[in-house]
């Protein structure tokens, strides 16, 4: 079970190692920002996998809050690429 | 018979993530970057976490997943539509073998004219 579980953390890794190979290289903004957006949902599910292991519960509401301010990071920089204020 | 269940669910969601992570990788636009890596890996994290909720059993664990999992749910899809209008607003070109651009049509389009019915 243990290695069952260094094999799951070794996918999410190559994932976030793939998004942060777009955020480096990425040709434009947007690019940057899907994929800031992609590795906080990735580190959500990462979260979900450390609670799984160890058995306890606050590694879920550390993921609730990094979904939070990722989500609201990622629509702060959409509005801001749009050209918009935030209020409109 | 729950943990094996819950395992399954989980090796599924991170194979899901590393899909739609190879698309982000290897999709020529951003665009296709977006619907590739949003779709994928939204999915992949929803199962994750319901794949966490189901082999811990019943516990503030699993309730935090569930609504950690609805959360994601809600909200992903949502980035990606604001990612998606702020890339054509600031003026990202499209890849050049793109062969339908509807949302330009749409944009030209005075607010009167535009036919409610299709999105």
């Amino acid at each position: 079970m243990q290695v069952l579980m260094q094999l799951f953390y070794l996918g999410l890794l190559a994932c976030c190692f793939m998004c942060l190979y777009r955020i480096g290289r990425g040709p434009s903004a947007p690019d940057r920002t899907v994929a800031i957006d992609i590795l906080g949902i990735v580190i959500v599910g990462f979260c979900g996998l450390l609670g799984l292991a160890t058995g306890q519960d606050f590694y879920l509401s550390v993921a609730l809050a990094w979904a939070l301010l990722s989500f609201i990071g990622t629509i702060a920089l959409a509005k801001f690429l749009e050209g918009r204020g935030f209020d409109e | 018979m729950s943990d094996v269940i819950g395992y399954i669910l989980i090796v599924a969601g991170i194979l899901f993530n590393i899909f739609g992570c190879v698309g982000l990788v290897r999709f020529p636009d951003v665009y296709n970057r977006l619907q590739a890596a949003t779709k994928c890996v939204t999915l992949g994290t929803v199962l994750l976490l319901m794949g966490v909720a189901v082999a811990s059993g019943t516990g503030a664990l699993a309730a935090k997943a569930i609504v950690c999992a609805v959360f994601i749910l809600a909200t992903s899809p949502t980035a990606a539509h604001a990612i998606a209008k702020g890339a054509y607003a600031s003026g990202v070109a499209l890849w050049e073998q793109t062969v339908v651009d509807k949302y330009a049509e749409r944009v030209e389009q005075p607010k009167s004219e535009r036919d409610t019915t299709v999105v």
